[in-house]
């Protein structure tokens, strides 16, 4: 069993304080979803847990079964269990998947043996092209095959924990679907690593929730968690809107919403 | 007896006497160049001392495949005289070279490449290889040049290549640099492509001291097209330097010219290239692609393209790119668990990929790949 422990997380972009202490506990098989308005610190949250270059912590911790994560670089939380997949995932031109895939897997101390075997299951498991998978990373991949590549490399890794910043965001119905049920069966089997997987899942719409079964909503506002509560809460959001969340002042709120596209992964 | 003169000439009693004599003749009342002159801006022109060096040959070895014309050593007569950029080294080459002329007859399609390989082994020799291709009306014929000395080797290179490309012929020339870090290489080339014939002028520039090559690849000939491609990785204090031309000299002909290079330490590279579209090249379509990595904070890299288009009715455009490695792919790999030096390796290999799978020998790629790798691993940090 693993836990990702996040406490009292501050962060800040270019100088603007975005997360203003965020608390959230995640362990494995479990489902929590983040959702929120435009600008409410979603996608800083996944970066700062992961490590981009370019966030600031302010103060707080994120542990990964009591090791420090704010301590290690990204590449070294990855080793340790954590894995982020990616709203806008970046196009890597002359380096293909499947060499990145083994490259992963080396690094971890792990056998390629029937890597190759692997890529193919899950690439048909999830219908992504076969012959992608020997192609540049993301270079002239629709939306929804870098979707589908994401989930992919999920599939493959095996981390414990998992952030899906967007994973619904430019997906048309069927590979939303395909992927979303992929992560659902993560979190309900028992891996080759020995356990299932944790998922924290960063979303605007419900209709991801349709394929992939919350455990935990919480709603994230300027940078705070403002709500928590069981699946029936993305069911209230859906019909009224963040309008009871969300403080009046519009303007700040869309501040940093700009601010948040604009770094967005 | 000075080591370049025309009396140097004499002493060596070569094919050619009196014409190699006239060109030492012109070459020792040539000014020297300086770095003052556009064509060698931002060159290290002015660190060269010739008279640290004497003329000398390469150990040249030409390994050709049946159907292939070769001939070392030739008379060369008007032909060799017949250029319209001359300079101090063309006429140094011109006094000193060792000829080499390939070529394939009319209609001939020769699969294998013509692998000719230059080495430098005695210091301070100085070595003017000259390689001339004809290929004939519908021809198609691959070659491969390589230069050669070890690390440390004081010596300087200055090889030529004349190129020939006859009514719908198709050639293909890759110029390989791995000369020691000693070593200085001064190439010029130079390609005429006559009609629908087409032209590929493929660079890896990997060693030397200070190189350089000005490569020049004219289309004389409705409807030919060109393709120059390079691929260079400066380390340590190496300096790349390149000169492009694409010149389009006849109506409908098509240049394409891709230049990917890297710098780390405190390596220095430059490109310069020019498009050219005569008044009569109407419908010419001409484009130049130069991208450039710098891999340490110590490293200078400079990218200058132009244009000079005297008709309407063309298209062209130029892109040129110099920067660090990007981040977000750094990142990407990265947050896969992949160590940074690794990521850093594979993209790098990856930004050069699309050099090294147009390269016209395919299993050279494999081995540039890995001399690549090991000189990312050499980095200082």
């Amino acid at each position: 069993m693993s836990t990702l422990q996040i406490t009292d997380l501050r962060a800040s972009v270019a100088g603007k304080q975005i997360l203003h202490g965020v608390n959230l506990t995640i362990s494995s098989g479990e489902v929590h979803v983040v959702m929120g308005p435009n600008g409410a610190g979603k996608s800083t949250l996944s970066a700062v847990v992961m490590g981009k270059p370019g966030y600031e912590v302010l103060g707080g911790s994120v542990t990964l079964d009591g090791v420090d994560m704010l301590a290690l670089p990204a590449w070294q939380r990855a080793q340790a269990g954590l894995h982020l997949v990616m709203q806008y995932p970046s196009e890597v031109p002359g380096v293909s998947l499947d060499h990145v895939m083994e490259q992963a897997l080396i690094a971890r101390g792990r056998s390629t043996d029937g890597l190759d075997e692997l890529l193919e299951a899950e690439a048909a498991r999830i219908g992504f092209a076969p012959e992608l998978l020997h192609r540049a990373l993301n270079v002239d991949l629709s939306g929804g095959e870098k979707k589908r590549n994401e989930t992919l490399q999920l599939a493959v890794l095996q981390p414990r924990i998992a952030i899906l910043d967007e994973l619904d965001s430019g997906l048309d119905i069927d590979a939303l679907r395909d992927c979303a049920r992929r992560v659902e069966a993560l979190t309900n089997d028992d891996g080759p690593q020995g356990q299932r997987l944790g998922a924290l899942v960063i979303t605007h719409y419900n209709r991801l929730l349709e394929a992939l079964r919350a455990d935990v909503i919480h709603i994230l506002v300027k940078g705070r968690i403002v709500a928590t509560g069981g699946p029936e809460l993305a069911d209230q959001l859906e019909r009224d809107g963040y309008a009871a969340y969300a403080i009046a002042d519009e303007p700040e709120a869309s501040a940093p919403g700009s601010l948040d596209d604009l770094f967005a992964i | 007896m000075p080591a370049f003169s025309p009396d140097a000439v004499r002493a060596s009693a070569p094919p050619d006497l009196d014409r190699r004599i006239a060109a030492a003749e012109r070459a020792a009342a040539a000014a020297f160049p300086s770095a003052e002159e556009e064509v060698w801006r931002y060159s290290r022109i002015g660190e060269l001392d010739l008279s640290a060096f004497t003329p000398g040959r390469a150990i040249t070895t030409v390994d050709a495949p049946d159907g292939v014309h070769v001939v070392q050593g030739a008379e060369l007569g008007d032909r060799a005289d017949d250029a319209d950029a001359v300079d101090l080294f063309h006429e140094l080459n011109r006094a000193f070279m060792d000829a080499v002329v390939v070529s394939v007859p009319r209609g001939r399609a020769i699969e294998q490449p013509v692998v000719i390989t230059h080495r430098l082994d005695a210091a301070g020799v100085a070595v003017f290889p000259r390689l001339i291709i004809d290929a004939a009306e519908d021809s198609e014929i691959t070659v491969v040049e390589q230069f050669v000395s070890p690390d440390g080797l004081v010596a300087l290179c200055v090889p030529r290549l004349e190129v020939d490309v006859a009514a719908a012929g198709r050639l293909k020339y890759l110029g390989v640099n791995m000369l020691g870090s000693s070593t200085w290489h001064l190439a010029h080339q130079q390609a005429f492509g006559a009609r629908d014939s087409n032209t590929l002028l493929a660079t890896v520039a990997l060693g030397g001291d200070y190189a350089r090559v000005r490569t020049e690849a004219r289309v004389t000939g409705q409807g030919a097209s060109t393709r120059q491609i390079a691929l260079y990785y400066a380390d340590a204090n190496q300096m790349h330097d390149f000169r492009t031309l694409q010149d389009h000299a006849a109506p409908k002909t098509h240049s394409d010219l891709l230049f990917k290079g890297a710098v780390q330490d405190h390596a220095k590279s430059v490109y310069t290239g020019l498009i050219k579209i005569r008044h009569d090249a109407k419908g010419s379509q001409a484009f130049q692609t130069n991208r450039n990595l710098t891999l340490s904070s110590g490293a200078w890299a400079e990218s200058v393209p132009n244009l000079d288009i005297e008709t309407n009715d063309v298209k062209c455009s130029h892109a040129s790119t110099v920067g660090p490695i990007d981040e977000e792919q750094r990142f990407y790999l990265e947050s896969r668990g992949i160590p940074p030096e690794i990521a850093e390796r594979l993209v790098v290999l990856g930004f050069f990929d699309e050099v090294l799978e147009q390269l016209p020998v395919g299993p050279l790629a494999a081995q540039l790949r890995e001399l690549v790798s090991a000189k990312l691993q050499r980095k200082s940090s």
